[in-house]
């Protein structure tokens, strides 16, 4: 136990003394997104002001997953990879499962602190036109402890199958479509007359990532009901968890 | 005393990740290693030296063989990885860290109270000559230094047995020459080393006991002194005379010699080949004074473990 906290500080420290860095990373992206679809354009009256309501969670959901995917999908593809860094925690004197279940918190954790980060953020910019109705603050949590661990899992699975050299292309094949398509920047009943699309989608685990915010936050944008949203979230928690596992035992041992 | 820490019994690899391709790196491969000595896993590259080190630290998964490390199977991981330290054959520094923090938190992963690894954090850098590095990033870390933090990093949690994979390959002779003398100085501190080398005059120098390999099979394991003893011949010295009576032959056969003296005829002198080392110069040095010989020059062949090398397998051992 000593051991599987001293790997944690040891992330944490390095994230403390790049975190500015990391907030630029983590913010700038929703920040602008915000800016301009909730807050100038409404303003200009080229997009709706409710707009905003269906933005905000959504903008919350793609946050966390990019950050808690990145967090750990970039140093562990670099670690496998290239630089072997890992190499001296993979030689701690712990099981190789708790040093993948250490990623996973710290993946989880960086995922936090980017919605703590985007969601005033979001709030400020755009708190003309919203209107936000916490229904319950268990269900927020319960989303906000899912959604953390989906995007560390995530993480895991994409960086230990992908060579350091693919991460741009990690990027634009699966992490932008993910975000895309994954109902961050409309809400999924709005693609009825899409129907293939809404259907296939459902693979992807943003979906219920930005529907189950919905819910909670914006709760008269329809949304999937918070029952499937906590099955697709724990369904995607286990798959890309055994996934990640899987695929780091592989790379940890020749 | 003789106590061995390290057994391993029929060890074998294969890597067969790659469907196409099978390697069979180790080919079971048994022997056992002292407490206290240095023991050298001699051989070229590719013999399967560091395939060794991954089974027995736990990085390389075995196909079939056991290994005991201080009595615990290498099966055991977790409780293996608390018996040993590695410094692999590539940097594996924590780039993000300074040299300091490295091994502070490297302590940590090990549970070293606090005070126990400031205090040896101190000690460690202070000996491998990195005090005033400390609070740098390693990024900028030359190989040699890199090298050195590497078993700095390694003896924070005071480990049973030392792994040294081609601790000294890529530094310059000045760097590698520090080096043998840090892994002399923690072996006389009673540290147990098992380290790899394809540099014959590195196991020669460092090691007590060396295991030479090839093509994943070990060959022969012995001391140094009694390896080279295996080359036929042995030790010669050449003397370089500008006539050799019978005389002269007979009497250098008087000395204590153990084999023939060969003669060999060139143009405008004649080559004395006797076998033995050192011990006989000044022996041979009488006779010719003795026999009033003119001499142009003499020479000690000594064996070295390449020409064990090569009498074993035909080849040299950089290729
Ligand atoms: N991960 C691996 N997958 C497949 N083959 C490997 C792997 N690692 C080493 N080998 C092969 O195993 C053999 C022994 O390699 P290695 O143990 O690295 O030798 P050495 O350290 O003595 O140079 C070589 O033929 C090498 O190509
Ligand atoms: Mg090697």
């Amino acid at each position: 136990m000593k051991t599987f906290f001293a790997l944690l500080e040891r992330d944490i420290t390095v994230l403390v003394r790049d975190l500015p860095e990391f907030v630029v990373r983590i913010a700038m992206q929703p920040f602008l997104f915000v800016f301009v679809f909730g807050y100038v354009l409404p303003n200009t009256g080229q997009v709706q002001s409710s707009y905003a309501n269906q933005l905000l969670p959504g903008i919350l959901a793609a946050s966390m997953m990019m950050a808690g995917v990145q967090g750990t999908a970039i140093p562990l593809s670099q670690d496998f990879g290239a630089i072997k860094e890992i190499e001296d925690r993979l030689m701690a004197p712990i099981r190789i499962s708790m040093v993948v279940l250490e990623k996973i918190v710290m993946g989880t954790l960086q995922s936090w602190i980017a919605g703590g980060l985007v969601f005033p953020l979001a709030w400020i910019i755009m708190r003309n036109n919203l209107s936000i109705h916490v229904q319950s603050f268990l269900t927020l949590f319960v989303l906000l402890f899912l959604v953390g661990i989906a995007s560390a899992a995530t993480g895991i699975t994409l960086g230990t199958s992908i060579s350091p050299f693919k991460i741009p292309l990690m990027f634009a094949t699966i992490i932008i479509p993910m975000i895309f398509l994954g109902a961050a920047y409309y809400p999924w009943h709005a693609l009825t007359n899409v129907s293939w699309l809404q259907k296939i989608i459902l693979i992807n685990p943003m979906v219920y990532a930005a529907e189950g915010f919905r819910s909670v936050l914006t709760p008269q944008v329809q949304h999937i009901s918070q029952f499937y949203v906590v099955l697709g979230l724990l369904v995607a928690v286990v798959i890309l968890s055994g996934v990640g596992l899987r695929g780091f035992i592989k790379r940890a041992y020749s | 005393m003789e106590k061995s820490v390290i057994e391993i019994n029929r060890l074998t690899k294969i890597y067969s990740s790659d469907s196409r391709r099978r390697v069979e790196a180790v080919k079971g491969i048994s022997f056992s290693v002292k407490q206290g000595e240095i023991f050298g896993l001699l051989g070229p590259n590719g013999a399967g030296k560091t395939t060794t080190i991954g089974m027995l630290t736990t990085r390389v998964r075995v196909t079939s063989g056991d290994g005991h490390i201080a009595g615990v199977s290498i099966k055991d991981e977790v409780a293996v990885k608390k018996l040993i330290a590695v410094v692999p054959q590539q940097n594996n520094l924590d780039r993000s860290l300074t040299a300091r923090e490295n091994l502070v938190f490297h302590a940590k992963y090990f549970g070293v109270p606090k005070r126990e690894r400031e205090q040896k954090a101190d000690e460690l850098l202070e000996m491998m000559g990195l005090g005033q590095r400390q609070n740098d990033y390693v990024r900028a870390f030359s190989g040699g230094m890199a090298q050195r933090l590497m078993i700095a990093r390694a003896l924070m949690h005071a480990p049973e047995i030392l792994f040294l994979d081609e601790a000294t390959t890529g530094l310059d002779p000045q760097s590698r020459r520090l080096l043998w003398d840090k892994v002399r100085e923690l072996n006389a501190g009673g540290q147990t080393i098992f380290l790899t080398t394809h540099y014959m005059d590195e196991a020669d120098e460092l090691c007590h006991c060396i295991a030479i390999m090839d093509h994943g099979k070990v060959l022969v394991m012995d001391t140094p002194t009694n390896l080279k003893k295996m080359v036929p011949g042995g030790n010669r010295i050449e003397l370089e005379l500008g006539e050799a009576s019978d005389g002269l032959v007979e009497a250098l056969k008087e000395l204590d010699i153990s084999g023939e003296v060969s003669r060999h005829d060139e143009a405008d002198k004649v080559i004395l080949s006797i076998q033995g080392d050192q011990s006989l110069i000044a022996g041979i040095m009488r006779v010719i004074q003795a026999e009033s010989a003119d001499i142009f020059g003499v020479r000690l062949h000594q064996v070295t473990l390449e020409d064990l090398f090569i009498h074993l397998t035909g080849r040299r051992l950089r290729e």
